[in-house]
């Protein structure tokens, strides 16, 4: 029986390799525009079709990405996958993209959850191979505004499907902060007045944050897309972290640590996401969030397959399941996020979830830039100029922090 | 069989060999071996975007770590953390040792032992978290200090040390208790009988004494508040120490994690080697 | 030693302060696994059982504890065979590069954890890897074995010193084999140095995070990994807490079991 299944397993592998060769040269090799990203990801092609399910599968996700009950047997959408499906899932779970990055490296893994910051980077070294979007029914049902974006496909590529998307809002103690903030300005240039209080996400990434403020505030820079930074305008950038420095009481990483902080006063304000502003308030902390009038950054996390899967139809069963309504629903209330697919708002315990987290308010969205890979060539088109890219962004973030 | 055994018994050198060659083979080929490729690779370099090792030998990541002040400045910060980290746990584990080692009545001394040794059973994480609540304004700390009319420390390099001294507190005085408790009675009396003060006896009988057992203690406590950090990302507020730098570019730089990551292996190495020449290192 | 009557009240004082800074801390963690709030907090906001509940019914805590255990076991097993075969080469031979092995011993400890993690992970991953192994539950013992050589090595390595050569020795001339020699005459006069050597290599695989990290395969959950990536979420903190609480009532077993069996033979064998 079971060296049937290899076997079986072994001649679907096989056409799926064959089909996959013949059927990857639709790319084109010349577009420098945006959306088309300046660099030519290495020659990696879809499935055209689906074999049979290898009986396993091994998943890099975020805390809460990938509930098995183990935690909460309430909270559990990989038994019923696994039932269904007859895949066993075996989760790893990163606490940082970079984590994911060097996890995804190492090959064991099938498919990851991973974030703007992350995705170009796997797509750019050939860790992640490129999606057919026909293969994942459910995909249907994706907001549009979530498809076929820069940070999950290159050169109308596909990479991957959309999972969710928060923006990372200013949050602030009602009782510490009046009047009431709605602008970045208040973790900026208006530090001062909470010194010692304000709090910053931990990690290179926020560097965009403060592009995004100098975008609005300093025209003369001339900053399109806080991901794409000359050497100018990330000089800029990282003058005005390194005088926020001075303020700040701590840069938070994990939501226990913000929550704490907020809750005890340490932190009044400063960067947070919609579902620590929920718990939060859950627990009698006075706090509250706005999507500042400058915009906002925010993170929207993509299922990639790894190019070296060993359980890629494993993997396309998973990448279904998580945006299925249903199970996407689920994992949506839990970690706190706006689903990716439309129809899950119907099926969220909470029935106002995807207002409070407005998943299908298009034009909230649209002051959200989100997270993606900085890199040499620059992102918003400009092809006179280099950009700084990711590398540079952590040593300077190492700098920052001093 | 017989026979193979009267070998045995007969070539010292062939039993020598036959007891070091499995622990060698694991020691120094499969541990030493991947630390001089870890530190090796320090010699590479990355690609900015994909972050793959390119094996093309610079110096580069040597040379950043001397010139760039932000890495100098953690590295003496880092080293500070360590011995202030160290100093504090004497002192406190001193007493504490004393204490347990010889003034208890000695029916309580392996009671006593068992409560040094608990704490060791809680979770690190979790005792980390338990000092942040703790350190939070109006916390714990804060409530115990407004009296005296004193704030506490709030999250920062103070707290840090505070907490790194409370997490490896154990580890210096279980071996300064085992120290204590090996010096023989007659000896002190003889310095007492000799007329020395007890000041004087603590400080030239057994202070020399115990000397090792501090010492070994501290090859933890440095070393362990060294290569920390968690508990600085629990405590730290906007701290960051080298272990921070080696995490932070470790997934995306190795060869430039593997370049700062020299720094308190080297130091450590030294320490070790200082420590060494008063027999600390057998006294672990 | 004479110590004046306000000398021992002092060190009595010191030794309570001391004492009470070592367990408040333990003590916080108690009240916050009764405290209703998901994130702990100062002072607490009411008292409920709940988390106690959620933490029996975690089949995630359970799992990564029988995980650590497994991974204890393993690796204070591997550290008990070869920190006694080095420590014997040490004690009982004179050779070129003693010194070195003995110094060479204590680095895995010393060195930050983070480094042995990620040259073990580099070294498991060019050299298992071709050979079909990736990384699991086996790459984490071995890790930790890395670093529990060296508790067996001293405790054992100090007995032996103590002991003279000559009763191995003088079984050896009375026709035993080194092996029997070693079974009824240098095992009995070294258990409780192994014993105490083998529940400190246990207690310290067991608290381990950071080289797991590093060395652990996909699926493969010890306590402090679980602990770790359930202390970032809200959800599961409080559960945490419980767990610790648990370990610490759940450890004073052993510790003390360690304890009787050292003190029941020579005196000064070191935990």
């Amino acid at each position: 029986m079971r060296a049937n299944r290899t076997i079986l397993t072994a001649v679907a592998l096989g056409g799926l390799l064959l089909t996959g060769a013949c059927g990857g040269s639709s790319d084109d090799t010349s577009d420098g525009a945006p959306g088309g990203r300046g660099f030519t990801p290495p020659k990696l092609s879809a499935p055209k079709s689906l074999g049979w399910t290898e009986g396993e599968v091994n998943l890099i996700a975020w805390a809460g990405y990938a509930e098995d009950g183990s935690n909460d047997p309430k909270v559990d959408w990989v038994t019923p996958f696994e039932k269904q499906t007859g895949c066993q899932v075996s989760t790893k779970v990163a606490g940082t993209s970079d984590e994911m990055v060097n996890l995804m490296k190492t090959g064991q893994y099938d498919a990851v959850s991973a974030s703007g910051d992350a995705s170009l980077r796997l797509i750019a070294s050939g860790d992640a191979a490129p999606v057919n979007t026909g293969l994942v029914p459910n995909y249907r049902d994706v907001f549009p505004g979530l498809k076929m974006q820069p940070w999950n496909s290159v050169k109308k590529v596909a990479y991957g499907i959309p999972h969710g998307r928060g923006a990372n809002l200013l949050m602030y103690r009602t009782d510490k902060v009046s009047p009431a903030p709605d602008s970045w300005k208040a973790v900026f240039d208006d530090a001062s007045r909470h010194k010692g209080r304000v709090t910053a996400y931990d990690s290179p990434i926020y560097l965009a944050d403060a592009a995004l403020y100098l975008m609005k505030t300093r025209p003369d820079l001339g900053i399109k897309d806080p991901y794409a930074l000359d050497q100018k305008q990330f000089d800029a950038s990282v003058a005005l972290l390194k005088k926020q420095n001075g303020n700040v009481g701590e840069y938070w990483s994990d939501y226990l640590k913000e929550i704490s902080a907020f809750k005890s006063g340490d932190s009044v304000i400063g960067t947070s996401w919609q579902v620590i502003v929920n718990t939060a308030q859950a627990e009698k902390a006075p706090v509250k969030a706005v999507l500042p009038k400058e915009g906002a950054t925010g993170w929207s996390d993509t299922w990639m397959v790894s190019a070296k899967a060993k359980h890629p139809n494993c993997a396309y069963k998973w990448l279904d399941w998580i945006v299925s309504p249903k199970v996407n629903a689920q994992v949506a209330e839990y970690f706190g996020e706006a689903p990716a697919n439309a129809k899950a708002c119907a099926e969220t315990a909470a029935k106002n979830h995807c207002t409070v987290f407005h998943a299908d308010d298009a034009a909230y969205w649209k002051q959200v830039h989100f997270w993606t890979t900085p890199i040499p060539q620059c992102l918003d088109g400009r092809t006179d100029v280099k950009c700084v890219p990711y590398a540079k962004w952590v040593q300077a973030w190492t700098e920052i922090k001093g | 069989m017989t026979k193979a055994a009267g070998m045995l018994h007969r070539s010292p050198r062939l039993r020598l060999a036959l007891l070091l060659a499995a622990p060698l083979t694991w020691l120094v080929v499969a541990y030493l071996g991947s630390l001089a490729v870890l530190f090796l690779s320090g010699l590479w370099t990355t690609d900015p975007f994909t972050s793959d090792i390119v094996r093309s030998w610079t110096l580069d990541n040597f040379r950043a770590l001397v010139t760039t002040e932000v890495y100098r400045r953690v590295a003496l910060r880092s080293i500070g953390v360590a011995l202030a980290v160290t100093a504090l746990c004497v002192v406190i584990a001193f007493p504490i040792a004393f204490y347990t080692a010889r003034v208890a009545r000695p029916r309580w001394r392996p009671l006593l032992v068992v409560a040094l040794l608990t704490p060791l059973w809680a979770s690190y994480l979790v005792k980390a978290y338990a000092w942040r609540v703790m350190l939070a304004r109006g916390g714990l700390l804060d409530w115990l200090l407004t009296p005296f009319g004193l704030d506490g420390p709030g999250y920062g390099l103070t707290a840090t040390i505070l907490v790194l001294t409370y997490l490896w507190l154990p580890y210096m005085i279980l071996p300064i208790h085992a120290g204590l408790e090996r010096v023989p009675d007659s000896l002190l009396d003889a310095s007492a009988d000799l007329g020395a003060r007890t000041a004087r006896t603590l400080r030239t009988v057994l202070l020399p004494l115990v000397l090792p057992s501090v010492a070994a203690g501290s090859v933890f406590t440095f070393s362990l508040s060294l290569g920390d950090y968690i508990a600085v990302q629990i405590v730290g507020g906007k701290t960051q120490l080298i272990g921070n730098l080696v995490y932070s570019n470790i997934t995306l730089d190795l060869p430039l994690a593997a370049a700062l990551g020299t720094v308190p292996v080297v130091v450590i190495v030294l320490y070790l080697l200082a420590v060494r020449r008063t027999g600390a290192l057998s006294s672990l | 030693m004479h110590l004046s009557r306000p000398a021992r009240v002092a060190l009595r004082v010191g030794a309570l302060l001391g004492f009470t800074v070592l367990y408040v801390p333990l003590l916080l963690v108690v009240v916050n696994s009764l405290n209703p709030d998901r994130s702990s907090s100062w002072p607490p906001a009411g008292f409920t059982v709940r988390w106690w509940r959620d933490a029996w019914h975690s089949a995630g805590a359970r799992d990564a504890l029988w995980t650590s255990v497994k991974a204890g076991l393993g690796a204070t097993a591997i550290a008990l065979v070869l920190g006694t075969l080095i420590a014997f080469a040490v004690a009982r031979y004179r050779f070129f590069g003693r010194e070195a092995i003995s110094f060479a011993v204590v680095l895995p400890i010393a060195l930050p954890g983070i480094i042995t993690g990620v040259a073990l992970n580099t070294a498991f991953r060019t050299v298992l890897e071709p050979l079909g192994i990736g990384l699991g539950l086996f790459t984490v013992v071995v890790g930790h074995a890395t670093f529990c050589v060296v508790v067996v090595f001293n405790n054992v390595a100090a007995r032996l010193n103590r002991l003279p050569g000559s009763y191995e020795e003088a079984a050896m001339d009375l026709g035993a084999s080194p092996l029997r020699a070693f079974r009824d005459i240098t095992f009995p006069l070294t258990r409780s140095a192994l014993a105490a050597g083998g529940l400190l290599a246990f207690a310290l695989s067991f608290d381990e995070i950071v080289v797991t990290t590093f060395t652990a395969g996909p699926g493969v959950q010890t306590l402090p990994i679980w602990i770790f990536s359930n202390m970032a979420r809200p959800q599961q903190a409080p559960v945490v807490n419980v767990v610790a609480v648990v370990l610490v009532l759940l450890s004073v077993i052993p510790v003390y079991a360690a304890q009787r069996l050292s003190s029941d033979t020579t005196a000064g064998s070191r935990v």
